[in-house]
């Protein structure tokens, strides 16, 4: 099992894409799938493959960024409730966001990634500073970055009041959606997501050593406050380029984490590559069945997520273990 | 915790005494006077503006036949609405974070407020109903969410920590679906979701004013009198059960009051932002004890609302921007300086 897994979950990941390219509101064949990704002649069936893969791919990367990004969280912060759209870092980047298309004008995601990489910094580092030091429990963390969330989505809100317009763009980038995907957007992000996914990997092992608590962790001779700073540059770039691209998507770094830790261990060297597959299967999953269940118009990724993600979340809760670590 | 050193035992004849709680009590009138003086004001406060005088004489029944239409029909109502939601809002979240045990544990955070929002929304979206359905849908929305927040916290009772996250569970939940929700409505509805969304006093009359003002007459003193009990219970279950406190019964008690003060506030006004988190705060830094601070947050909710309302006004024209624009950024603000601070004597 230990050697075939990470083979199995790719494999898993490829049939999900597959899966994602085939159905919509127009239902492909395998066959037209194969024919659209590689001999593309721009029949009907090729065009809406050519849709669906741009949508599929930022589905593919989103997802491994959140659960990246959830990953380095939860050994970051100590706290297995931690994710990027639960502490409020989601929430930063999309204040962020929607201040840039408001008020200065900015349209195109080249402009606005820089906005949403400075509003989930400026979340991350308010969250780390509460929860960096000691005595931040799981509660505390969460609802400090509820309580900022919420201040955050009100400021959205009166954005939206105040202009009609924005209202009409932004209340569709709000929920979380892969549909407006495009090569363009991918093509932008993709040089930050795989900056960050790097760094997340390449902390791994310092941020096991970080694990085991502080002391332990300086007796091993780990750099407490550069792997610190590291892993939330790392979170913070790799959910701020999700966000923008997709807009907040809630859970995906909260449950794929933990549904990892339960086979792997706490080991993050093996965590993580588990994580950054098996998060797309998630997001992908629930991007499916939202184009399916709610014919003939769709269910936006993000609200999919949430439904899912909500329940498991309350059922971590219940487990007394877990909320009182 | 540090014994207040003001309060006073008052006895009675036939053997019961009350204690009294000098300092809490003069921040309570104290309060409850700046918040019906910025009633006054506010009712003054509009294009046709009255000076605070007049609108005494006119309260008193001596105005003149315009006066009497201006601040009987179109501004009393408003008025009243805004210190009643203010007040429900302010010992609800008062409840709230007593009994969750944390400065941040408000119906904004828990997902009350998002299940309002959640009712309103689906009258406004999907049956497109009028203000009173919307008004029904959230008071629905918000009763069925606090059950639920309850029902799924519960394991051998209720415990805070697992309340709060529950509850933010529940509200992640439900600002998706009313996410969605807002994208499935045309843009004339999704504006005028957005602005009940954020909680407004604009157009409230006295069918506002008549069900909210009976639901604070029978609340308001059932609340009041399992005050003793909370601040028991501030100490932990196990020192409060063993002082005689019936805990668990308690907290139900105490739980559906603050569910209903919130929901029944909420549909009146939409989920005015903050001033749950707020009020009891700033109530307890005035009274300087570390109880519940009941009454004073009730107060204090009252003029918060009243005086944010008369803000918004005064700045930006009648009308113009909903209150809870301006409770969002003042209270977003506060948030930000309670959470340092809080942290800094570890207290979140």
């Amino acid at each position: 099992m230990r050697a075939f897994g990470l083979p199995l979950s790719v494999a898993v990941l490829v049939v999900v894409a597959l899966v994602s390219i085939a159905v919509g509101a127009k239902g492909l064949s395998p066959d037209q799938v194969w024919h659209g990704l590689f001999h593309d002649t721009g029949t009907y069936g090729d065009v809406v493959v050519g849709e669906r893969r741009a949508r599929t791919v930022l589905g593919l990367l989103a997802g491994a960024a959140l659960g990246l990004s959830g990953t380095v969280l939860q050994a970051l912060t100590r706290n297995p409730l931690a994710d990027p759209g639960l502490l409020g870092i989601n929430a930063g980047a999309s204040a962020a966001v929607v201040t840039a298309i408001t008020f200065l004008g900015v349209t195109s995601i080249t402009g606005y990634v820089w906005f949403a990489f400075a509003g989930a910094a400026a979340v991350g580092a308010l969250v780390w500073f509460l929860g960096g030091s000691r005595g931040a429990t799981p509660v505390r963390l969460a609802l400090a970055g509820t309580a900022i969330s919420a201040a955050l989505y009100g400021y959205i809100q009166a954005v939206m009041i105040m202009d009609d317009a924005a209202l009409g763009r932004m209340r569709f980038w709000t929920v979380g959606s892969l549909a407006s995907a495009s090569d363009g957007t991918i093509v932008r992000v993709l040089p930050f997501l795989a900056a960050g996914t790097l760094l997340a990997l390449g902390l791994a092992r310092p941020l096991n050593a970080v694990a085991l608590g502080d002391d332990t962790a300086r007796a091993l001779g780990a750099h407490l406050n550069r792997t610190r700073a590291l892993a939330m540059l790392a979170a913070t770039v790799l959910s701020g380029a999700a966000t923008a691209a997709c807009g907040p998507i809630v859970f995906v770094g909260l449950m794929v984490p933990y549904a990892v830790r339960s086979f792997t261990g706490p080991d993050l060297r093996r965590v993580m590559p588990y994580a950054a597959v098996l998060s797309p299967v998630l997001l992908l999953g629930a991007d499916i069945v939202g184009r399916v269940a709610a014919r003939p118009s769709e269910l936006q990724v993000g609200i999919v997520t949430a439904i899912i993600g909500g329940p498991v979340f309350i059922h971590l809760v219940r487990r007394r273990r877990t909320a009182r670590l | 915790m540090k014994t207040p050193t003001e309060s006073r035992a008052v006895r009675m004849p036939g053997g019961l005494s009350l204690r009294l709680d000098v300092r809490a009590l003069a921040v309570a009138v104290l309060l409850a006077a700046a918040a019906l003086a910025a009633g006054v004001l506010l009712v003054g406060t509009g294009d046709a503006k009255i000076a605070p005088a007049d609108v005494l004489r006119t309260l008193a029944g001596n105005g003149t036949a315009y006066q009497n239409f201006i601040v009987d029909e179109l501004r009393l109502p408003r008025v009243l609405v805004g210190l009643l939601v203010g007040a429900a809002l302010g010992l609800g979240g008062a409840l709230f974070q007593a009994v969750s045990r944390n400065p941040l544990g408000s119906p904004d955070v828990l997902g009350l407020s998002q299940g309002s929002a959640a009712g309103a929304l689906v009258v406004i979206v999907l049956l497109s109903g009028s203000a009173a359905q919307v008004t029904a849908g959230a008071l629905a929305g918000g009763l069925v969410t606090g059950a639920l927040i309850h029902l799924l916290a519960w394991r051998q009772g209720v415990h805070g920590y697992r309340l709060v996250l529950v509850g933010i569970g529940i509200s992640a939940i439900l600002t998706a679906v009313n996410g969605y929700l807002l994208t499935k409505a045309d843009l004339v509805d999704a504006a005028r979701a957005v602005v009940w969304m954020t909680g407004s006093l604009n157009g409230r009359d006295w069918t506002q004013v008549w069900p909210l003002l009976g639901l604070c007459v029978v609340v308001v003193p059932v609340v009041l009198g399992h005050a003793r009990a909370l601040r028991m219970m501030e100490m932990g279950d196990d020192a409060a059960s063993a002082l005689g406190v019936p805990v668990q019964r308690t907290r139900l008690v105490l739980m559906t009051a603050a569910v209903l003060l919130t929901a029944a506030a909420t549909a009146a006004a939409g989920p005015v932002s903050f001033v749950a988190l707020t009020a009891p705060q700033l109530a307890r830094r005035l009274t300087r004890s570390p109880g519940p601070n009941l009454l004073p947050s009730l107060c204090m909710g009252a003029l918060l609302l009243v005086a944010a309302d008369w803000a918004s006004q005064r700045a930006f024209g009648a009308d113009q921007l909903p209150v809870g624009v301006v409770t969002g950024v003042l209270g977003g603000a506060y948030l930000l300086w309670l959470l340092v601070t809080e942290r800094r004597a570890g207290r979140i």
